[in-house]
């Protein structure tokens, strides 16, 4: 058979392709232009190669920053999904709190990011937040915006707060969606609920499970808004997460050409660990 | 060993999903369920099971009463219409699992598992995940976990429904042997009345929550003991018309009459006569012809399926080979009378013996 040629088609992409060139493409490539080069405004350019990149891997202060990043995502990552799933394992399949309980577990969600940052300010605070007196109170030296320890506290926290809701939510997609006739033959083998967990429903659960780590990882490398209206980054350098310092760099000190490299940077970090993770979580399951 | 059911119902609120059932199934015997989707076989063999606990009644087996025993001290199988394993275990890890629950030595759960897949045809493919599998193949796994462990009581509940048409025939033929050397009780759930001929034992005709009927197979299909029964094991749907029988003559609404069977009182009935025996052709001395208008004509190759309304009341026909009809044409059907089901104003069939009814 011939291929026909339609030349038509291209009419029908072409708003895709603005749009797509106008989000990403663009936007990136001016990224990938500024982390290139040197300028002193006014539109002048010197060409600077990857003397930015080598600038910037070579820095303790991103080191400290990707560290700090590193422990962050890890520690909510370790948090959130077991809880996300023993949440999600205690709801109920059935009935009318069922509804109750989905609501009440979406109610972080729709909480606006800096809203939910402010909150936690408030409410951590030693004087008058109701977290921060009453630890005060009960006799602990609480004072997120003086002690690192403390504020490393309240942030993880604030995000196990925010977000295991959504881990709760995909974990109990993945459960309601197990036939009866499951729980059934299990009951019927003599099987402990640690063995139907073990044998059925985390296996279900494994395909949402690696979808809630990939959103969680991702959207935990990117957190910026919380963080930053909670503790602005300190006490100190303490709570400076990667996003943090990236824009200190680039509209703190403006320099454009090493934020603009870091940036670049970043974005290939969280697309390797991405990519190693689905990798390894959906291999041995081609079919 | 025989599992008996006294006075079993459930009633979910106010709804009846089944009413109080008797029924005794003697070890070693295959007994069917056979019903309509919502017919309650599903509800019936889980409490059999002890899956779901009858809101009257006692299940009883082997002279005790185990309505309260929970189902994993019942030594009960269960296969079900989803081809259900465990996804993250191999073939043979899944078909050890009940051995193992039940601490059996490894080296006696090794020579089980190798015979009952051997049994079962998989022996190739024991390393295997069930999703590797084809779905014939993940149903003989499901099936041969439910017989690996000397079960009492083996439910089977539409096992080969989601099974292609060539795969199901193979097991049906397998089935039956199977079971042959156990001294169990088994019980098979299906929808078709083909299938239950095909697999033999005993039925029991299911419709709306209550047993119909039981008996062996073969009787419950030539003589089914009423309406209902009649209606669940036929496949196209039985043909049902008013009659009234009067000084010697059976008449039917549509103006068609014969000669009435001896011992056959006056009065108001409803016959039934299988679509089989309606056919566009002349099959015995005692056929009254029925014209009609075709409605639609199934040719399946083998078989024809003729829909037509005879004075806007539906018939079937089902007759060997390949009889194109047009439709919307009139055409003559020939209706075998001596092989018809009277039923009286309850619904019972009417006794015509010692005529019987071959089928």
């Amino acid at each position: 058979m011939n291929k026909t040629v339609n030349q038509k088609a291209w009419f029908f992409v072409a708003p895709v392709l603005i749009l797509v060139a106008f989000n990403a493409i663009v936007p990136l490539m001016t990224v990938v232009n500024y982390s290139v080069q040197e300028t002193f405004g006014d539109n002048v350019f010197f060409w600077a190669g990857l003397r930015w990149f080598e600038e910037i891997l070579r820095s303790p202060r991103f080191h400290d920053a990707l560290g700090r990043q590193l422990f962050f995502t890890g520690t909510i990552l370790a948090i959130e999904i077991p809880l996300g799933v023993i949440i999600a394992l205690a709801m109920p399949r059935k009935g009318p709190w069922v509804s109750v309980c989905l609501v009440l577990m979406a109610m972080p969600l729709l909480i606006p990011w800096n809203v939910v940052g402010a909150m936690w300010n408030i409410f951590g605070l030693p004087e008058i937040g109701l977290l921060g007196k009453t630890l005060n109170t009960i006799g602990f030296d609480y004072n997120y915006t003086r002690q690192p320890g403390d504020a490393w506290f309240t942030l993880i926290l604030m995000d196990v707060w925010h977000w295991t809701s959504l881990v709760v939510l995909l974990a109990y997609a993945g459960l309601v969606s197990i036939p009866d006739a499951y729980y059934q033959a299990a009951r019927i083998d003599g099987a402990s609920s640690w063995a139907i967990f073990r044998y059925i429903q985390l296996p279900k659960m494994k395909r949402v499970l690696t979808i809630a780590v990939l959103l969680r990882f991702m959207d935990s490398f990117n957190i910026y808004t919380e963080p930053s209206v909670l503790t602005g980054g300190g006490p100190g350098n303490s709570t400076t997460l990667l996003s943090l310092d990236l824009v200190k760099i680039a509209l703190g000190q403006f320099d454009l050409g090493p934020a603009a490299a870091m940036s670049l940077i970043y974005f290939l970090v969280i697309l390797l660990f991405s990519w190693i993770f689905y990798t390894v979580m959906t291999r041995g399951e081609e079919q | 060993m025989a599992l008996e059911l006294k006075n079993v119902g459930k009633k979910v609120g106010a709804d009846v999903h089944i009413h109080p059932t008797d029924l005794t199934f003697e070890p070693g015997s295959f007994n069917i369920l056979l019903g309509t989707t919502l017919a309650g076989k599903t509800t019936l063999m889980q409490m059999m099971a002890g899956l779901e606990k009858p809101t009257s009644g006692e299940v009883w087996f082997d002279g005790r009463n185990v309505t309260g025993t929970a189902v994993q001290k019942r030594n009960v199988s269960m296969v079900y219409q989803q081809f259900i394993n465990y996804p993250n275990m191999s073939v043979f890890d899944n078909i050890a699992s009940p051995l193992r629950v039940a601490r059996l030595p490894a080296e006696e759960i090794r020579t089980r598992v190798g015979e009952m897949a051997e049994l079962m045809r998989i022996s190739a493919m024991l390393d295997r995940r069930p999703s590797e599998l084809s779905g014939g193949q993940q149903q003989r796994t499901a099936m041969a976990r439910a017989l690996v462990k000397d079960s009492d009581l083996i439910l089977l509940d539409e096992p080969l429904a989601n099974l292609d048409f060539k795969l199901r025939e193979e097991m049906r033929d397998e089935l039956p042997r199977l079971f042959a050397e156990r001294n169990c009780v088994v019980v098979y759930a299906t929808t078709e009345p083909t299938e239950a001929l095909l697999l033999g034992g005993q039925t029991a005709a299911m419709h709306e929550g209550r047993v119909v009927d039981f008996g062996p197979t073969g009787d419950i299909y030539r003589n089914p003991s009423g309406l209902e029964s009649a209606k669940v094991f036929s496949e196209p749907p039985i043909n049902l018309a008013r009659a009234s029988v009067k000084s010697g003559w059976v008449l039917l609404d549509e103006g068609v009459s014969w000669k009435a069977d001896k011992g056959l009182a006056e009065g108001e009935y409803t016959i039934g006569i299988r679509p089989h025996h309606v056919s566009p052709v002349r099959q015995s001395t005692r056929s009254v012809v029925i014209e009609g208008k075709v409605k639609v004509a199934e040719l399946t190759g083998s078989e024809s399926i003729i829909h037509f309304h005879a004075h806007d009341h539906p018939w079937v026909s089902l007759s060997h080979g390949v009889h194109p009809f047009e439709t919307g044409r009139f055409a003559r059907f020939y209706a075998d009378m001596s092989k018809c089901f009277y039923f009286d104003a309850d619904g019972h069939l009417v006794d015509l013996s010692p005529a019987g009814k071959a089928a």
